[in-house]
């Protein structure tokens, strides 16, 4: 069986290989070996339905689906939590009343996930999926608790660092974004082919929360902070709310 | 000025992204609904079963729908916008209608996304509708890489396989602003 060590190695072979996005082609997380396209993506000047994102609104969402820490009948265990921060378009601009979806494992490690077989305690109290819209501002907040790391089969004695998975839209189609938000200061960052298929390391940096004395409440939750740059929107800021027709 | 990298929406994300009737954008008893299918298969034929495909498109008449409601469906309103993952085979389908050109005169497509565990970042391709239209990029591709992208119409829909590598590799899209 391939060990860490052997994952380390191939990881510090294709350091900084591959710009500020993660490598397609990455073979130390093995699931991407065969499952990544081996032609260059193909350069088009988006148009039609691919300069506009999909709208949702408060219909679509309860005010509660951004807390899950009170989704059951009691409170989760584990480190109560607050993400916060602001979604950005690659001009700086905020991206507003747009979706964001976020899931986790809980506080050991766990996903509520029928495919889970890691071995820890589930927690009747946490489920580990939210929503939220962002505010006027480009803002989202989410009230939750530290995930856990966890062991997968990528290699022996394989740990995934603790992370949230972020789900996000922005203005136009082609900012369409799915990534993970990890914890400042985590030692697995190292030894984690996911998190190094970003093979730029200011670029993974961007993926680590800020630890925010601001957002933390007194007796009650630690704040992080966590800002999101998309990339930039094909329509000017010129053009109006409503598609042309 | 820089953005944030993606990351794999991993093995659990029937967790947090699947909604009830995410792959309806109609309803499949609607008079004009399409079903839009086929399977995700990776570099050695398999069907992958956990894939998830975003679907985003114009109606039937060209327009880019602004109407929010996709997550909460009604029955009734045409958000343009949904959500499928693959079964145990590879198998996506959605409901819909069929989109029309948003520019007159252009070739109507829907515009894709495709998550899955080893894929480490989302990939974006389009569904053209069998046609004649000029296309600025399926005029400029090799016939067989052009054959990827043009949906096989069924008696009852439209059948569109992603092969993610391999032989008939889709072709996947970049954008300009997603320039390194």
């Amino acid at each position: 069986m391939t060990t860490q060590a052997d994952i380390n190695r191939e990881i510090d072979d294709l350091r900084g290989s591959g710009g500020p996005q993660p490598r397609r082609d990455y073979p130390p997380y093995r699931s991407s070996v065969l499952r990544h396209p081996t032609r260059d993506l193909r350069m088009v000047d988006p148009e039609g339905v691919e300069l506009w994102a999909p709208c949702f609104g408060a219909a679509d969402i309860d005010d509660a689906e951004a807390d899950l820490t009170v989704q059951r009948s009691g409170e989760p265990l584990g480190e109560r939590i607050v993400v916060s921060g602001r979604v950005l378009d690659g001009d700086g601009r905020p991206v507003r009343h747009q979706l964001v979806e976020i899931w986790q494992a809980n506080a050991s490690g766990r996903y509520w996930h029928q495919r889970d077989q890691h071995p820890a305690p589930l927690d009747p109290n946490f489920i580990g999926a939210g929503r939220c819209l962002t505010d006027g501002d480009g803002v989202y907040t989410f009230q939750t608790i530290k995930p856990g790391a966890y062991p997968w089969r990528n290699h022996d004695n394989a740990w995934r660092p603790a992370h949230i998975h972020f789900s996000l839209f922005g203005t136009d189609f082609t900012q369409r974004l799915v990534t993970q938000m990890y914890f400042p200061g985590d030692p697995l960052f190292e030894l984690d082919p996911i998190y190094q298929s970003i093979t730029d390391a200011k670029a993974r940096e961007m993926l680590v929360a800020s630890y925010d004395h601001g957002l933390t409440t007194p007796e009650h939750r630690l704040g992080y902070r966590w800002d999101i740059v998309l990339s930039g929107t094909h329509r000017t800021p010129l053009d109006t709310e409503e598609p042309l027709r | 000025m820089t953005f944030a990298p993606g990351q794999t929406v991993g093995p659990f994300f029937h967790l947090g992204l699947p909604f009830e009737a995410g792959n309806l954008l109609v309803p499949a008893s609607h008079p004009d609904a399409v079903r839009l299918h086929g399977r995700v298969v990776d570099g050695e034929g398999a069907g992958v079963p956990d894939a998830l495909i975003e679907l985003w498109q114009a109606d039937p008449s060209g327009r880019v729908p602004r109407e929010t409601g996709s997550i909460r469906r009604d029955g009734f309103t045409f958000t343009g916008w949904g959500r499928a993952q693959t079964d145990g085979d590879g198998h996506y389908w959605f409901a819909t209608l069929t989109p029309g050109p948003v520019e007159s005169g252009r070739r109507p497509f829907f515009a894709v996304t495709v998550f899955a565990r080893g894929l480490t970042d989302r990939l974006f391709t389009r569904i053209y509708l069998p046609g004649d239209e000029p296309d600025g990029l399926l005029d400029g591709l090799e016939p067989d890489r052009r054959a990827t992208l043009i949906a096989t119409r069924e008696p009852r829909g439209l059948l569109f396989d992603i092969h993610l590598q391999g032989e008939g590799e889709t072709v996947f899209l970049s954008y300009p602003r997603q320039a390194r």
